[in-house]
This record gives structure tokens, sequence and C-alpha cells, in this order.
């Protein structure tokens, strides 16, 4: 079956005056109908950039410079302004971050919603008001028709976030992008909001790119993993997998960090050093200079190599695999 | 309650900082390689060269003082601008309804322009900083006054006011000073007290407080040249505006007097003469003044670039 | 929202009281309101009628009610060059002022907005630059000389346009209107359009500053990623949020026009409450300026009061939360 959307070798790149910016670096991964994929990393990874890419959002001075985007098969980088505009929104949508920010706060709600109906498709104004209503409470906000005609600013954070989900799935689309969307809420509402995100993706068979720097919602939410650091994807598969045994030094870094793995009153583990800026990387592999075991073939960049159970790696020296001598912590 | 109506407000988006300094470099040194670095400001301050030198070597490069009647012959009015003149020479710019040369007469002009310029914008900068720093620095009461008083006058189109002034106190060129002054020395105020309040949290002056400095010795030798930048890039402007509003005055006949007849004079003495096609005798102190005006706000942009310690990179 | 308005008007009705105590205090208590009031013309007789007649024979409190009871009958004194009310000369002339002013607020929003959008969405763009660059004209260039060269090019060199007066003027609902006929348009044209010059640059950078800002909001790109048009996100998306603060300024930009209508009247010899102010000052018909000052002062007080209920209106957020409604 073809997976919905198959990224290849994506590569965005900011060209600013101080130097060319690889904010995603040769990015390739698939998500199938109704799977949910988590895109996990720091900040400055490249994971946001590479949601902006897949939807064509990314502007001047930045690029995509290489790599096919292909949705449902037809690849998106080869279509016209119009036609990425007639997919946005209706066959991919995207969650952002800041829902305060992201609805326009002198516009009602009703306004915003019915427009996204609009743009791609003809419809009565009345017929559009119902969808958009049937939205609002599909998502779980109460007294929908009174809501439709509020601002952005009369709701709460919680509640801002659910229409943002509404607005993603109005057109059902194949697949929504989620950035970030629970990462401004507090923690209860994050619950919600992510159980919110599971049942409609289930009901609908949307698949679902979720992107975050936190791998606790990672684990309960996603089937399938991609870690990303300095605009790569360091190591690729399933969640179980990924996060039960990780490969690459990186991933373990990430879930040694959580303080819920570790004993109480133990010392909290971290990852030493500063993620690299993208403008002066160093040579070889970018986690280089804060791997516990890195070695002197190191230098040289590692590709990616596919293993025999679908899991995807990029390291010279993968757990599980032995190792000359383990670098001290710096 | 702040209507923008003014040349006087709207090109003012002052900085309230000042500029840190760097390696150790002078200050001045920094800005002056700045600022010349841009081709902009280099035109323009070699402009606002030019036509200062003009102004104040106006005797020494007219080929005849214009107001002198000795040297003026009726019979030489209203010349087009090439004109001979009956001494040999030539009226390069043409003649006025009195038989004065153009090009002498805007020299002269041009000097009594920039004079009442710079004179006005330099007592309304004194009186608002004077007003801006106390009302910062004594806050409470006597700030809220000042401030009010700013606020209520800064609502105000500087037109109006002006001409309400002149209709008060009468005419003459004390009187159009004192109504300039009175027009600007608002901006300076407002401005001064904004930059005064945030460097009077910053802890140089708060170190000063504790070696119990006296008050004055704080508020000029500490607070004072750091509130300076913005001030320079507003007084820029102001100078500009300044002439502008002088040169609307005595377009309108409520300037200065005939005895010191700015380029304002200049351009409404040959305003009637437009329609009969004797352009120049209105069109060259105009042309004066517009390079004048120009050349002033290029310098005075680029400046606040310069000195805008958020751009410093 | 009635409670804002109620609140706001009585907040304006004690500026007014203010002002007009300001203007009070300098006619009658600074300068010498025998000589402000009374005709210079008058012999003895009639100047002890008119000493007794104004009052001003009473104490200062006195008079000062004396005054505003005059005001609010539209009476403040007459003027000493028409001998008619001072007030129903401002009056008389207040239309063709007002005209003048509207008209370049007109232009200057039809010519400053789109402008000012462009150079905002194409900021390092030829266009864009130009845009910006004249916009620095528009505010150094002195409105008179503006109107000279506007004379010059358009009257004498070209002949198309007139010069000076308003031309025939067809009555709108009793008032004297220009922009009813053709040649009334014609007469309008130039000086509006020099009037409007100041607001062109102001509303261009505005305009500008206000789209810059505006597509670097978030909202511009979620409505991006809904798939919307261009024309959409910024007719719709940036235009609403930016025009709030633009009505504001251009409210309070009208009580500026008039002022600087002043000047623009003298150039053009365009019939209205400035030319007379200009005309009065020269021939210290000071009643008329007194009147000049009072009407003045009104028009901004009202301007502002209407300025800050119209943001009031159109700014949801400051709308519902002043009536507390929301969650």
């Amino acid at each position: 079956m073809t997976p919905v959307l198959a990224v290849e070798g994506l590569r965005t790149h900011f060209f600013t005056r101080q130097g060319v910016v690889k904010a995603v670096d040769d990015v390739s991964f698939t998500v199938a109908r109704g799977e949910v994929l988590g895109l996990v990393g720091e900040s400055g990874s490249g994971k946001s950039m590479t949601g902006y890419s897949i939807m064509g959002l990314i502007d001047p001075p930045g690029r995509i410079v290489d790599g096919a985007i292909r949705l449902n098969g037809a690849n998106l980088r080869t279509l016209p302004a119009e036609g990425l505009r007639r997919i946005r929104g209706n066959r991919v949508a995207m969650i952002f971050q800041d829902p305060m920010m992201t609805l326009n706060p002198v516009l009602r709600i009703d306004v915003q919603m019915i427009e996204a109906i609009a743009a791609h498709e003809k419809t009565t104004p009345a017929a559009a008001r119902a969808r958009a209503r049937d939205a609002l409470a599909r998502v779980g906000i109460p007294s929908p028709d009174e809501r439709l005609a509020a601002y952005p600013h009369q709701f709460s954070g919680g509640m801002r976030q659910r229409v943002a989900i509404a607005i993603a799935l109005l057109n059902r689309p194949d697949l929504v992008i989620a950035d970030e969307p629970t990462t401004a809420l507090d923690v209860t509402i994050q619950g919600q909001i992510l159980y919110e995100m599971q049942k409609l993706t289930r009901e609908t068979g949307t698949a679902l790119i979720w992107i975050t720097h936190d791998l606790s919602v990672i684990a309960g939410l996603a089937d399938r993993v991609c870690v990303m650091y300095a605009g790569r994807i360091v190591e690729q598969g399933s969640a179980t997998a990924v996060l039960g045994a990780p490969s690459h030094p990186y991933t373990r870094g990430l879930l040694d960090s959580v303080p819920s793995n570790h004993p109480r009153g133990g010392r909290l583990a971290q990852i030493p050093g500063m993620t690299p800026s993208l403008l002066d990387l160093p040579p070889g592999c970018p986690f280089r200079e804060r791997c516990p075991r890195a070695q002197p073939d190191c230098v040289v960049t590692p590709l990616e190599t596919t293993r025999d159970d679908g899991r995807t790696i990029r390291c010279h020296h993968p757990l599980g695999t032995a190792v000359a001598s383990m670098a001290s912590v710096r | 309650m702040s209507a923008q109506g003014d040349p006087m407000s709207t090109l003012v988006e002052a900085p309230i900082v000042a500029p840190a300094m760097r390696d150790g470099a002078s200050p001045f040194k920094r800005i002056a390689s700045d600022f010349l670095a841009n081709p902009i400001a280099v035109a323009g301050l070699a402009l606002l060269g030019l036509v200062v030198a003009a102004a104040i070597f106006a005797p020494l490069i007219s080929p005849q003082n214009p107001y002198d009647l000795g040297q003026i012959d009726i019979l030489d009015s209203k010349l087009p601008p090439g004109s001979p003149s009956s001494t040999g020479g030539t009226f390069w710019l043409g003649t006025d309804d009195q038989g004065r040369d153009m090009l002498s007469a805007i020299f002269y002009g041009l000097r009594i322009s920039l004079a009442v310029g710079v004179i006005s914008t330099v007592l309304a900068l004194v009186i608002g900083l004077a007003a801006g720093l106390t009302a910062a620095y004594v806050g409470g009461r006597i700030e809220q006054v000042i401030m009010r008083i700013v606020d209520i006058q800064l609502s105000f189109p500087s037109i109006l006011i002006a001409l309400i002034l002149i209709a008060v106190l009468g005419q003459g060129t004390g009187k159009v000073i004192t109504a300039l002054v009175t027009v600007q020395w608002a901006y300076y105020a407002r401005t001064v007290r904004s930059a005064a309040l945030v460097e009077k949290r910053k802890e140089y002056i708060e170190a000063a407080h504790c070696l119990a400095l006296s008050p004055s010795r704080i508020v000029f030798r500490h607070l004072l040249p750091n509130c300076l930048p913005p001030m320079i890039v507003v007084a820029t402007v102001q100078v500009a505006a300044a002439i502008a509003l002088e040169a609307t005055l005595s377009f309108l006949g409520l300037g200065l007097p005939i005895t010191e007849p700015s380029l304002g004079l200049l351009i409404a003495n040959g305003y009637q003469y437009l329609l009969s096609g004797k352009y120049w005798i209105s069109f060259f102190p105009g042309l004066a003044l517009l390079l004048t005006i120009v050349s002033i706000n290029l310098v005075a942009d680029q400046l606040r670039d310069v000195l805008n310690p958020r751009l410093q990179r | 929202m009635l409670v804002f308005v109620i609140r706001r008007s009585l907040q304006s009705v004690v500026v007014l009281l203010v002002m007009s105590l300001l203007v009070f205090v300098g006619v009658y208590a600074v300068g010498n309101p025998i000589d402000i009031l009374i005709n210079p013309q008058a012999d003895q007789q009639d100047r002890e009628r008119a000493i007794a007649a104004l009052g001003l024979d009473k104490s200062l409190p006195e008079q000062y009610l004396t005054f505003l009871s005059g005001a609010f009958h539209g009476d403040l004194g007459r003027s000493f060059v028409h001998a008619t009310s001072a007030l129903g000369l401002i009056l008389e002339r207040m239309p063709a002022t007002l005209e003048l002013a509207a008209a370049a607020m007109l232009i200057a929003i039809v010519l400053g907005i789109p402008l000012g959008l462009w150079a905002g969405l194409r900021p390092t763009s030829v266009a864009g630059r130009t845009i910006m660059a004249g916009s620095i004209l528009g505010f150094s260039l002195p409105t008179f000389w503006v109107g000279l060269m506007l004379i010059m090019v358009f009257s004498v060199i070209l002949g198309w346009l007139p010069s000076n007066g308003r031309g025939p003027t067809v009555d709108l609902l009793g008032v004297p209107v220009s922009f009813l006929s053709v040649d009334g348009w014609r007469h309008l044209v130039l000086p509006a359009t020099n009037l409007a010059l100041f607001n062109v640059a102001l509303l261009i950078r505005l305009t500008r500053s206000g789209a810059h800002e505006a597509l670097l909001q978030d909202y511009v790109k979620f409505a991006r990623a809904k798939g919307l048009t261009n024309l959409r996100v910024i007719g719709v998306h940036v235009l609403r949020n930016i025009l709030i603060p633009i009505v504001t300024v251009i409210g309070l930009q009208f009580g500026a026009l008039i002022a600087f209508a002043i000047v623009t009247e003298s150039v053009f010899a365009w019939p209205g409450m400035g030319k007379l102010l200009i005309d009065s000052i020269n021939l210290l018909d000071r009643p008329v300026i007194v009147a000049y000052l009072l009407v003045i002062v009104t028009f901004f007080i009202a301007i502002n009061l209407l300025v800050d209920i119209l943001y009031s209106i159109l700014d949801p957020r400051v709308r519902l939360t002043e009536t507390g409604t929301g969650t």
C-alpha cells in the first residue's frame, strides 16, 4: 500500500548573511495510512522545519534544495504554487504550538473555520457553518453554536487548541502535522488533547505526524518514531523498539535525561555539551563531540543504514556493538 | 491624546538606551565610521555642508549684497535667469521685483533661515532638557504636571500653536523665535524624560547616589550625557522642522519681518508672480529650502540608525 | 460599552471647559480685553457702551460666566472687519474647510494604504524602496512649497487646473459643496492633494510597518497552512489587524488636517476657516481669532472622543473585555 507520505532525502537550507544553515539535512521517512509518527528532537534539531517543508511554508531566505515529498505518491515539490495551496488545509493540515497566536485575534471563530472550508470547496454558508459546528462538537467543545460567534481571546488555552484541531480536521485531510501542540498547555490539558487526537485519528484513519521534544508524549501516542539531531534523522523505528532498546547514543541520552527514569535520590543524567550551531557544524557526525562512544572514525559522516528489522540508524557505533574505548564524559 | 500631525513628531522614533562602548574605541569615532560607511549618509552630509557653507560665507560669495539699496537697480527687476546685469555680471538665477539678484538673496536668506532654525532649536533643546530631566529625576506631582502639559501641547498641531502665539504676541524676529521654541520644547521634554527614566534605573546612577553626589551633579554629569544620543537625532530633525515652520509662517506673512528676509519671505514675495510665468522668484528660493530640509533629514535618518543600539551588530 | 462612552464624554466636557477657561484667561486677563474685543475705531461713547454690554466692568469670575453663556448661545463677539457675529463668520466658512479636509483624507487613504501595503509586502523590491524614500520626502517638504510647485506645474505650465478659489458650488442640504460638480472637482483637486501629502507619507509608513509586523505573526502562517489564497490572507487577516491602529491615526489626523488647511487655503485662496484666520490675524480682527480658537479646540476634543469610542468598537479584545463578556 502506498504510504500517505513518503519523504525522500529532504534538504531545506536557509541562506543567511552569516552562512548557510542546513536546517533539514537529508531526511527520509514514510507515514502509512492511519499511522502516528513521532518526530522527536531538541529545539534546533530541524523537526519543525521538516513539518513546514512538507506544508510548503518555507519562506526566504529558506528553500527546499533537494529531495522529494510524495503525498499519496504525487511529489509535492513539482506542484505550482496554486496546486500546493489546494493541498494545504485540505489533504495535509497543520497544528501549531501556540493557539493564541495561530488564531487571528480580530476575527470570529466561525469566520476562521468557514474560510478553511470555502477555500477548498464550494458550499453554501449554512452548510459550511453546520460542518464547523459539528467539528467543534467532535473535539469536545460545549455549546458549539454560541462558541462559533466568539473570538479567540474568549477561550482558554486548551479550548483554543481544540479549535485549531477542529479546523485542521475540517476537510478530512489524509495527514495532520502537529507541531508541539501541547507544549504551551498545562499538563492536565495536555493529557486531554492527546486523548482527543488519538481518538480522532483512529476514528477517521488520518495519519498523524507529532512533532515534540517530550519523549513521554511519544511513548504513549506514537506507532513509529524518528529521532532528529542537527537536521538529520539519527534513528528511526517502531516506538516500542526505539524507546525500549535504543540504538543511537543520542536516543539513549534523551531517555536517560527523563527524570522519572531514575531512582529517587540518584544523580540525574545529562548529555554533556550543547547542540551545535547549525551554522558551524563540525565535520563528520554532528553528535561526535557529545557522544561517550565517539571513536576516531566518527569524523566521517555516517550514512543512514537500514537494518533487517526495518529500523534505520545513522551511527558508526550504535549501542549494542562493541567499541574500542569510551570517551570520558566531558 | 496625541495627534502626530507634524513633521516634528513623526520622523522621531528615538531609541531610548545609550549605545554601549565597544573595543575601547571612543564612541564618537565608532559613530563617525558607521555613519560614513553609508553612501546616502555621506551624500546628505555633503549637501548639508554645502548649504551651511553657502550660508556662512554668504557675504563673500554673493555677487551682490541684495539689501544694500545702493547696489540694486529697479530697472533690473524681474529679469529671467541668465540675464546680464547692468554692472557686467550675470544674474544667474534672475532678479526679483526690486531688482535684487536671486542668487545673492538666496545666500542671505539661507543665513537667516538656518540661524533662526538653529537658535530656536538650541533654546527649545535647553528648555526641553531641563523640563524632561526634572520630570524624570524628581518624579511625583511635578513630573505629572510637566508631562500633562507636554501631552496637551503635543496633541495640537504645531502650526496652530505658532499662529496663535504670533496672533497674541505680535510680529517680529524675537516673537517668531519664541513661537518656534514654544512649539518644539515639548518634543525634547518627552524624549529626554523617557530616556532618563530608563537610565535612572541603571546601576551607575545607583552608585552615584551611594557616593552621595549632589543631585545636580548626578543629573548633569551622569544622567544627561547618557540621554544625549536620542536627543541628537530629535534635535537634527527639529532643525529642519523649525526651518520649515518658519518658512511657512513667513510665507503667510506672519513670520520674520522684511528686514530679515528668510527663504520663506522670498518665496512669498515671488508667489504673486508665479501665475505670470516669472517662476524664478519663488522657485529658486524654494529649491534652496528643499535642499536644506532634505539634507538635514537625510543626515538625521542615518544618525538615528547609527545611534540606535538595537541595530548594533 | 455605554458606561465607557458616558465616562469618556464627561471627560471631554471637562477638558472643553478647561480649554475655554484657558482661552478666557488668555483674552480677558493676559491681553487687554478692551483692545481685543472692542473695535479700536469706536469712539469714546461707543466704547463705554460696549464695555458695559460686554460686562468688562464686572469682576473676572462674573465675566467668565458671561463669556460661557455667550459661548453657549453662539455669541463670541462681533468681527471688527465684517461687523457680523464672529462665530457666524466661522460657521459660514466651515463647510469649505471640512470639504477640503475630507477630500484630502480620502486621497491620503486611497494612495497611502495600498502603497504602504505594497512596501510592507515587498520591502526589498525597487518599488518598495522607492515608496519608502518617497515617503520621507512627503514629511520633509513644507506644504506651502509643494502647493506652489503644484500650481506651477498644473496651472501655469500645463494649464490643466485652476490655481485658486473654489469655483461654483452646489447646495447639498443647504450646505454649499464643491464635489458635486466637475468644475468644483477641478478646483478641489490641487489643494486637496497638497493637503493630503503629509498624510500619504504617514499612512505609507504606518501601513508598511504594520504589514511588515503582521506578516511575521503566527496567524498568517496558520492562515496559509489552511490553504487560503494570498489575497484572502492579506486582504482579510493582515488588513483587519493593521487597520485598527491605522483607523485611530486617521481619525486623529483629521483634526490636524483642519489645522494644516490654514496653509493650503492661503496658497490656493480657498475660502475656508483657515484663510479667514490668517486674514484676521493680519487685520487684527481679534474676535474672529477667539472664535476660531474655540471652534477648533471643540473639534479636537470631539475628534479625540470619537476616535476613542471607535477604537473600542473595532478591537474585539477591548470591546468584549470592557463589558466583561467571555470566559
